[in-house]
């Protein structure tokens, strides 16, 4: 840190010229604004308030909408697990275990890898390769949901039901990697009439992890990159290794970024829909097998139930899409003030 | 004792009292590579490949490249770790073994990227290269049709329009909301802001079931390109508002104040100096935002229908689109949709990665003021 001493100024040296402020009130000013600023305020007004008139009735409207359905069903619509309209038996305790599942998993895989990519790119990438890796990463964030859909399916399932194959045959004793099938059978001809190891939330969550990785990485990057290079010079110049610097100085500096780019992250996977629609077998089940094939989130639940739905279907598919926006509401809300306060009042740019 | 960990990267501007240096004196190399270092580096993967290789197929009873990956992976960091622990203390193991796990996880992602981007276009060849898939529509097209027939023109056509249209709403609704957020104020401009902000949070697909909801059951509107629209638009203006708002509120506040001392009113400085300051700005932004809108499927697959015909009237008639004939394709399970599917997701990643070169155009233009 150089604090450089700032040479008085001349106005400060000889007399003083802050004696006289408190006789000097400030003059009052009136406003009075020309033809053409009051037409631009009143529209520019009247455009603002209709964008809030529209966006908060969105609000308003989902509100309103599940009203009835919550109604009709009382609190057995959060703890039923069926989601079967047409003998009246509706809940979406499973499609919110399901939800939630498949975007916890979806973190644990991104959060590690956007951490060491944003690590990697703000303190260990040379310095001719950090704003290309810095645009990748954009880019990245513009490739559309259906294109990761399409890989996960057609490309990484063959090979992730192996691993989870494998995982669940030697590890199956924890809850979680139990897939209820005979694990002894090889993954090519599945022990018939049991549930097999495609469309489990744990493969929907690679492609949710593809989509949320870009966001996550660029809020961490961020945060990190505005780490102060006094300290990082600092700790180098006390002959701390690479790591010994990172640890000490740039990640304790970025907590505020990881936690929010993580919590704006887990916003956007909650409602993550057509590669999550693309990958799953849908199946409304209250279980905490994540390997095994069968899931239902909220977003995947409208999608392919909206077609056939009558006004009270489609009030409960509204009343699920409700709390699928409170969540990511409340979520992204909390990010944007860890976000917000780690920075220091500066803005979330996602 | 290593320096050669300690990669200062050299001082960018000299410092001011510096002392003229001798001229023999030469600045050292931070952060070189020694010819141990880099020796140890190529043992440690040679070794851990030929004990991987040994291991894993040889004497255990596995196979299967993910697992031969992994393992080896694991050999090779500990192997680095042991070779540099003969020779170096702990702190630099630590270090270099941190470093090895840190290059994996962006080389790891960019591998995933590389394969996402390559097998799409790969596979999609055999359709990309007959040039009727985008000139023709899908309309009477059988699916195990030869690639010789039927096309994407239709897809392409209704993404257009949409998006032209979703844009044409959100775009001046966004910029005035931010600039009454940022450049008018007030109580107002904070109850908007903090609505505008909350809707960011909207999924799409909820965006698609509300505008399902009220344009389609509720007023009795068919499925249309029009809700389409409608339905992308509802979703983007939160966010291009937002987007917008950012960029408005970094025009430095001299330029206003200096306007104003010139006798500028509030609509003269908005329009003759803050929006031109903003413009690559605010180009960049709504760019973006209309990529994110190309790739959108979720509201699309509510509100739009998806015909397999030509159709350019938004008003009437379901309308396709490059997502959702890419979904509608893969979902019918015929080899030869599927790679209609893939070369139509390779056509949309295109258009999304000329978006993307355009908005860093406009970026540019910034730097060049």
């Amino acid at each position: 840190m150089s604090r450089v001493a700032v040479p008085p100024s001349p106005a400060s040296s000889s007399d003083d010229p802050w004696t006289g402020v408190d006789e000097d009130l400030p003059r009052p000013i009136a406003v009075r604004y020309s033809l053409q600023d009051k037409v631009f305020l009143q529209v520019v007004r009247v455009l603002a308030f209709t964008v809030l008139a529209i966006t908060s009735g969105i609000g308003i409207f989902l509100g309103i909408q599940s009203v009835p359905t919550l109604q009709h069903y009382g609190l057995s619509f959060f703890t039923e697990y069926r989601w079967l309209p047409s003998q009246d038996i509706v809940g979406i305790a499973a499609v919110l275990l399901g939800t939630i599942q498949v975007a916890v998993i979806a973190l644990l895989i991104a959060f590690p890898l956007s951490l060491l990519t944003a690590l990697y790119i703000t303190d260990w990438a040379p310095g001719w390769a950090r704003p290309l890796l810095v645009r990748a990463v954009d880019l990245m964030a513009a490739v559309p949901g259906i294109v990761f859909g399409l890989w996960v399916l057609i490309v990484i399932q063959p090979r992730a039901t192996e691993v989870t194959h494998w995982i669940s045959k030697y590890l199956g004793w924890i809850p979680f990697f139990k897939v209820r099938t005979d694990v002894d059978y090889p993954i090519w001809t599945q022990a018939p009439g049991y549930p097999s190891y495609a469309g489990s939330a744990a493969i929907a969550a690679l492609a949710v992890a593809m989509m949320i990785f870009p966001m996550a990485t660029s809020v961490m990057r961020e945060v990190f990159s505005e780490a102060p290079a006094g300290e990082k010079e600092a700790a180098l110049a006390l002959g701390a290794t690479r790591w010994a610097m990172v640890r000490t100085v740039v990640l304790p500096f970025g907590r505020g970024g990881v936690i929010g780019g993580t919590m704006l992250a887990l916003g956007r996977a909650l409602g993550e829909t057509i590669s999550v629609v693309m990958v799953i077998s849908q199946a409304f089940e209250i279980k905490p097998y994540v390997l095994e094939s069968g899931t239902a989130t909220i977003s995947a639940l409208i999608a392919s139930g909206f077609k056939e739905a009558s006004p009270a279907q489609l009030s409960a598919l509204l009343t699920a899409g409700f709390l699928l926006f409170v969540m990511t509401l409340v979520v992204n809300s909390m990010a944007a003030v860890v976000v917000a306060r780690s920075r220091g009042g500066g803005v979330t740019e996602l | 004792m290593t320096a050669v960990e300690i990669a200062v990267e050299a001082p960018v501007e000299p410092a001011a009292e510096a002392v003229p240096a001798p001229a023999t004196e030469v600045l050292r190399r931070a952060g070189h590579r020694t010819r141990e270092d880099s020796l140890t580096l190529l043992g440690a993967v040679l070794g851990s490949v030929a004990t991987t290789w040994v291991a894993y197929s040889q004497v255990l009873p596995f196979s299967g490249s993910v697992g031969f990956v992994v393992i080896w992976y694991v050999v090779f960091v500990a192997f680095y770790a042991g070779l540099t622990a003969l020779t170096h203390p702990r702190r630099i193991v630590v270090d270099r073994v941190v470093a090895a796990v840190v290059m994996a996880a962006p080389a790891l992602i960019g591998l995933a990227l590389l394969s996402t981007v390559l097998t799409t276009v790969w596979k999609g060849m055999p359709a990309l290269t007959h040039w009727n898939f985008f000139v023709d529509d899908m309309a009477g097209v059988r699916a195990d049709d030869p690639f010789t027939k039927g096309g994407i023109a239709h897809a392409l056509v209704g993404t257009v329009i949409e998006v032209c249209i979703a844009v044409a709403i959100a775009m001046p609704l966004g910029v005035a909301t931010a600039v009454y957020i940022s450049e008018v104020g007030g109580k107002g401009a904070l109850l908007v802001r903090t609505v505008v902000e909350a809707m960011t949070a909207l999924p799409s697909i909820v965006a698609g079931l509300f505008i399902y909801t009220v344009w389609i059951v509720n007023l009795g509107m068919e499925t249309s390109g029009l809700a389409a629209s409608l339905a992308l638009a509802v979703m983007a203006l939160p966010i291009m508002a937002r987007a917008s708002e950012v960029v408005l509120r970094v025009v430095p506040n001299g330029l206003r104040e200096a306007s104003y001392a010139l006798g500028a009113g509030r609509w003269q400085t908005v329009w003759k100096v803050v929006l031109p300051t903003a413009r690559p700005g605010l180009a960049t932004a709504l760019i973006l935002g209309v990529a994110r809108a190309v790739g959108e499927t979720s509201p699309l697959l509510l509100t739009s229908g998806a015909s397999t015909f030509f159709n350019a009237d938004p008003t009437h008639n379901p309308m396709n689109s490059l997502p959702l004939f890419v979904y509608a394709s893969v979902s019918t399970g015929s080899p030869e949709m599927e790679q209609r599917a893939y070369a139509g997701a390779a056509v949309l990643l295109a258009v999304v990665l000329s978006l993307f070169l355009l908005a860093r155009l406009a970026a540019r233009g910034r730097k060049n003021r």
